[in-house]
Order: structure tokens, then C-alpha cells, then sequence
């Protein structure tokens, strides 16, 4: 089992959080011209689960990949380049918010299309089989994903075949604007109708990066040793709009006490108390940590916005691989 | 050495030469290794050679097969994936053209995409609109796509090579009919660039650019039209993404008259772009307005009643070029064609019912 500070955790969800907070304050600039979806609150999910990982393991994501991508260990300066559309940003400037990848670290696509990185993370895991590596893959989805036919097609193969992946699901409650209770029937969970695909299936407080970790933890373990695949749901929230940079529970969707509630339930806020509680940190020690993070994402965003835009030329590139 | 080959089995030896050259290489469709007949004997006697992991079944789940395919890919495989129909493969058109089309443009050239999607396309024994329809223009719309419609066996084996070999999602479509057809093929591995036409007929009085099956139309209308004299020079383009617009345009300079004739839809499909660009581009050389020779607008009929008016055949093609030459139309009769065998099946040998 890796091993990992819960410290360590916080700060990684902390880090997360500072750069998504610094997107919703410049989106308004209109500078990142390109739809951004963040899961502030949601960070949880995104650092346990990815703490479970070596960095040559792999994962793929959905719209809201920001939180995947930098629990990965992506770049960050290219994510923010990539946001502003700049040259230097992970995609070139071609992909934007929705399309993050840094094959350096095994983040190998993020998209948009619902459920569509599901089977493709499958089959990632197919291949590493076939080519009798001993990689573990995650596959971030939401639960809007688990109504694609997609997720049906590819926890089939995964379980068909025992690959190595581990299906995390952040349940938020949410796909756009529609509620989990007009898209799923009630009393029927996620990770209950997962089970009877035959794989092994969880379901875990997604705002507790600790049960994220451990849980994520023995899924990639049993996948490593040959076990086959795990379906972990972890139950979380976004706090903002689906798409864009503001709060929306004015819109009538959701009610505010509900997002009251949830919002008292920071995953952040609570991992900070338990740390300092148990003496695993000082005020004093991360105030000085997060001084730095929020320095190393400013200086992040300063290098976007000085980075070139892609010249003319690069329209024409890449149309196909040589 | 070249000896004379039917056209599943240069499909059938292109695969096997791919897998054997290759352990990145694996096949992978519905009934694959299962089928008896062995998808037309394109795919017979593989699974026993490479054994179930590299010639695989798979489960009936079309678009996350071609997920998991791709997914494969991202990590160095190279999947050859086969639908008996290409009507199954439009369960996949979400992986197709959402992601494996876009996949290399929109990471910004971080990752290739070497995926071959082989689909079987074409008429025959009453297959009605659900197994007989050639979209060859929905995929050839497609940037980041690559789309060949190889018409002769040669083509069929050194096409197939050069699609597994291509770092991009190419789509393989095959016409039913093409399968029995024989020709020379060469031993050992060898490439039909992705991209190059190929003159299938010299003349000097019209060009006929034509796809898959409709080249083998086409050069029996070429020797129907040449016997009163009129020389028709036959392009089988053979790849319709890249489209070789070079070599279609030199013979259109030479003829001065074009007829496209394309075993598909005729409105916005591929007949439809070669006009375009003939007009687009050359258009002071004509000297007729260029012709369509294609399906007629409509969902294929099954009955071989309806069928016989709506799949066009040589009498359609030389009559298209007459037309353009100011000549009256011929009737089949009046040509002397007499039909050996039924117009629903593609040769003798076929005797349904798939």
C-alpha cells in the first residue's frame, strides 16, 4: 500500500482548491475563453483516489478534470496555459478546459462527451495486459456517466477480462442542472447496480479524503495483484455552477440549505481540524505551506498569461499523427 | 512473386503478415474468431495461428469495444477492429468520430491514434436499409478520419498494410460483392499508399472517378462505351480521405468531361465533393456539366423487384456518360448485356443467404 502523509493530502487538496478559486476570480477577465468546470469541493475524491497511484500508472477523466489532472501531478502551468489558450498550455492551446492530458505523469485524456473516457480507460487497461505491463488505471466518471450505455459496455469487458482498473465515481447528485432523482430511480444505488456487473463495488463519504485514499488504496492493490477491477461511488458536491465560475443556487435547481450543508462539509475545512487536532500539523506550519501554493499559482497563471498564443501556421498541425 | 488471389483472401493475408510482423497488432469484432464462414473468409484460420488474445470475440457492445480499442491504443497496441455491417458500426460513431478522429488534433499531437475499423458495406440477397448502406461520406467528412475503399484484391491486401501501419484511425470499407472477386496479388508485405488514386483505364474522352465495387461498373461501362468508340478513363480513387485531387484533376484536364460514380447516396455525398472541386477548381476545362452516377435519395428497398432500379450497375454508367456526350440512352438490350446470374446476387457462386 503506498503511503502517503495525510498532510501531504491536505495540501494537494488545498493546492487544488487555490487554483480553482484563482480560475473562478479571472474567468470574469474573459481571458480563459473556454468553458471551465470546477469541483471545488469535490477535491477529496480527485487526491485520495490519485494517491493510490504510482506516478506510471494511468487515468483518464470527464469536464471536470481540473482536480484529476494536478492529483495526477500534472503541469500546472500548462493546464492554466491550456485555459488561456496559449501555446505553451498542455494541449497547445488546442484542447482548453475540457481536454487536459500530460502523458508524463499517465494522465492520458480528459473529454467532455459523458461516459466516452470510460471504455477508453478500460481500455488502457487492455493494453498495458497485452503488453503485460503492470500499470493500474483509474477511471474518474460522474454519476451522469453511469446512464451511458458505455459504462454498461465497458464494465462488462473490464470484469470479462479481470483488467486493472479501478471505476472511481463522483456521485455530486448532479448532471448540468438534473437531479439524481430524475435520472435514477430511488433506493437503487450506483454502486449497487455496479456489483451486478460482478465486480467489486463500494460506496465511500467522497468528502473524506482519508476513506478516499484507503479505499482507492485496496482497489489498486487487488487490481496490481491481478484481482480484477473495483467500482468505488463516493458521494460528494459541487459547489458551483456546472459550468463557469459563479454559484448558481439562486437558479432555482437546488436549494440553498442543501448546499448549506454540504458546504459545512469542506473536505478541506474538516481534514485541517483533524490534522491539527491530532498534532499532525501546526497553524503555524501550513498558513507557511499555503503562502507557498498560492504563490506557485499566481506565478502559474503569470506564465499563462505571458505565454504566446499558437501561431497561424498551427491550425494545419496535427490533423494526423506521422 | 504475384499469383492470382480472391479478395478476402488478400484481406485475410494482409491480417495474418500484419500479426505476424507485429505483436502490437490484434483483431478484434463481433463473432471474429466464432464465425464459421469466418466474416467471408476475410478473417479464417487466424484465431487458430495467434490463439483468442490477438484474434479476439468480443462482447456485443460496439462503442465501448471501439473505446477499449482506442484506449488499447493510447498505450502502443494497433487494433484492427471488424463490423460484418457498417450499420453496426454506427453503435461506434460516438468513439469514431468524437474521439478517435479528434484525439491527436485536440492533445495537441501528443498521441497517436493507430486504429483500423474495417467495415463491411454493400448490397445482395434482399439486405434491405439496414445492411446494405454505404456511408463512405459520413466518415469521409470527418477530419483526423483517413477512409479507403479499396476496389481490387492487390489493393484490398496493400491497403489493409498501409491502414495498420498508419499512426491514425483509418476506415477500412469493403463491398460485399469485392470479396469473390480475383486478381493478382504480390507475396509478402508490400503498401498501397493511403491517399493515391489509380488509373484502372486509359482513355482520352471522359474521366469516371469511381469507388470500391462501382470501379468494376465502371470498366465494364469503359469497354460497353469504347466499342462506339468513346474512351473513358477510369480513377478508382481508392482513398476518399485523403482524396488524391491531383491525379483526378490531371485525367479531368485530359478528358475535359467528368461522371463520379459512387455505389452511395447521390446528394452531399461523394459524387457530390468531386463536382465540387471539379467546379471549385477547374471549372473553365469542362465541356459538359459533370455527372452523377449514384443511388437514387432513398432507403434501399429489399425486394429484388425495387432493388434492380435502385442499385446502379454499367447500363447506368454508360448512360450517364452518353448523356453528357449529347448521345441518346441505351436500354441493356440495345448494349447485348445479358445477365448470367440474378441482379441480387454478385456471382455465381453466391447462393444467399447473407
Amino acid at each position: 500500500m503506498a503511503s502517503v502523509a495525510l498532510r501531504d493530502l491536505y495540501l494537494r487538496m488545498v493546492r487544488i482548491r487555490l487554483v480553482e478559486e484563482k480560475i473562478a476570480e479571472l474567468y470574469p477577465e474573459q481571458q480563459m475563453r473556454c468553458p471551465v468546470h470546477l469541483s471545488v469541493g469535490q477535491e477529496a475524491v480527485a487526491v485520495g483516489a490519485c494517491a493510490a497511484l504510482e506516478p506510471e500508472d494511468y487515468a483518464v477523466s470527464t469536464h471536470r478534470s481540473h482536480a484529476h489532472y494536478l492529483a495526477k501531478g500534472g503541469n500546472l502551468k500548462a493546464m492554466l496555459a491550456e485555459l488561456y489558450g496559449r501555446v505553451t498550455g498542455c494541449c497547445g492551446g488546442k484542447g482548453g478546459s475540457m481536454h487536459l492530458i500530460d502523458r508524463s505523469v499517465g494522465f492520458l485524456g480528459a473529454v467532455p462527451i459523458v461516459g466516452s473516457t470510460i471504455p477508453i480507460g478500460v481500455g488502457v487497461a487492455f493494453g498495458t495486459i497485452l503488453r503485460k505491463e503492470h500499470h493500474v488505471t483509474i477511471v474518474f466518471l460522474g454519476d451522469g456517466a453511469t446512464e451511458e450505455g458505455v459504462f454498461h459496455e465497458a464494465v462488462n469487458f473490464a470484469v470479462l477480462k479481470r483488467l486493472p482498473v479501478v471505476f472511481v465515481c463522483e456521485n455530486n447528485f448532479f448532471s448540468v442542472y438534473s437531479a439524481l432523482d430524475v435520472r435514477q430511480p430511488p433506493l437503487r444505488d450506483i454502486h449497487v447496480l455496479a456489483r451486478g456487473y460482478g465486480l467489486d463495488s463500494h460506496l465511500g463519504d467522497g468528502n473524506d479524503v482519508e476513506v478516499v485514499y484507503a479505499m482507492t488504496n485496496v482497489a489498486v492493490e487487488k487490481a496490481r495483484a491481478g484481482g480484477g477491477p473495483t467500482f468505488l461511488e463516493f458521494k460528494t458536491y459541487r459547489w458551483r455552477e456546472h459550468c463557469g465560475p459563479h454559484y448558481d443556487n439562486h437558479v432555482g435547481y437546488r436549494s440553498e440549505q442543501e448546499f448549506e450543508e454540504w458546504k459545512a462539509r469542506c473536505p478541506i475545512t474538516s481534514l485541517k481540524q483533524r490534522l491539527l487536532q491530532r498534532g499532525q500539523a501546526t497553524q503555524q506550519d501550513l498558513n507557511g505551506i499555503e503562502a507557498g501554493l498560492a504563490e506557485e499559482v499566481e506565478a502559474a497563471v503569470a506564465f499563462a498569461k505571458a505565454s504566446p498564443f499558437p501561431e497561424p501556421e498551427l491550425l494545419q498541425d496535427h490533423l494526423y499523427a506521422p | 512473386m504475384t499469383r492470382d488471389l480472391k479478395f478476402f483472401q488478400a484481406i485475410n493475408e494482409a491480417t495474418d503478415l500484419c500479426l505476424a510482423r507485429d505483436p502490437s497488432v490484434y483483431l478484434m469484432g463481433l463473432h471474429v474468431p466464432a464465425d464459421p464462414k469466418g466474416v467471408f473468409g476475410t478473417v479464417l484460420g487466424l484465431s487458430k495461428k495467434y490463439g483468442p488474445e490477438r484474434v479476439m470475440d468480443m462482447p456485443t457492445s460496439e462503442n465501448g469495444m471501439t473505446g477499449v480499442a482506442i484506449g488499447s491504443a493510447l498505450v502502443g497496441m494497433r487494433p484492427i477492429m471488424v463490423h460484418q455491417r457498417i450499420e453496426f458500426a454506427l453503435l461506434a460513431v460516438e468513439q469514431i468520430i468524437n474521439q478517435a478522429a479528434n484525439w491527436h488534433y485536440m492533445f495537441g499531437g501528443q498521441a497517436a491514434m493507430p486504429l483500423v475499423i474495417r467495415m463491411i458495406i454493400g448490397r445482395g440477397w434482399g439486405q434491405g436499409p439496414q445492411h446494405s448502406q454505404s456511408l463512405q461520406a459520413l466518415f469521409a467528412h470527418v477530419p483526423g478520419l483517413k477512409v479507403v475503399m479499396p476496389a481490387t484484391p492487390h489493393d484490398a491486401k496493400g491497403l489493409l498494410i498501409a491502414a495498420v501501419e498508419d499512426n491514425n484511425p483509418v476506415i477500412y470499407l469493403e463491398h460485399r460483392w469485392l470479396h469473390n472477386v480475383f486478381g493478382p496479388v504480390p507475396e509478402g508485405r508490400y503498401t498501397v499508399p493511403i491517399g493515391k488514386a489509380r488509373t484502372a483505364r486509359k482513355g482520352m474522352d471522359v474521366t469516371i472517378v469511381a469507388t470500391s465495387y462501382m470501379v468494376l461498373e465502371s470498366l465494364r461501362a469503359a469497354d460497353l462505351l469504347a466499342r462506339d468508340g468513346i474512351e473513358a478513363e477510369v480513377v478508382d480513387v481508392r482513398s476518399l480521405r485523403p482524396l488524391d485531387k491531383v491525379q483526378i484533376f490531371e485525367s479531368i484536364r485530359k478528358t475535359g468531361r467528368l461522371v463520379v460514380v459512387d455505389g452511395a447516396w447521390r446528394s452531399l455525398g461523394f459524387a457530390a465533393e468531386v463536382l465540387a472541386l471539379a467546379a471549385e477548381q477547374i471549372y473553365g476545362i469542362l465541356k459538359a456539366p459533370p455527372a452523377r452516377v449514384t443511388f437514387p435519395d432513398l432507403p434501399s428497398p429489399s425486394t429484388p423487384a425495387l432493388a434492380q432500379h435502385f442499385y446502379p450497375r454499367a447500363v447506368h454508367v454508360v448512360n450517364g456518360v452518353r448523356t453528357m456526350m449529347g448521345l441518346p440512352e441505351v436500354t441493356e438490350e440495345q448494349l447485348g448485356i445479358q445477365h448470367e446470374t440474378p441482379l441480387d446476387v454478385p456471382d455465381k457462386a453466391f447462393t444467399g443467404p447473407f
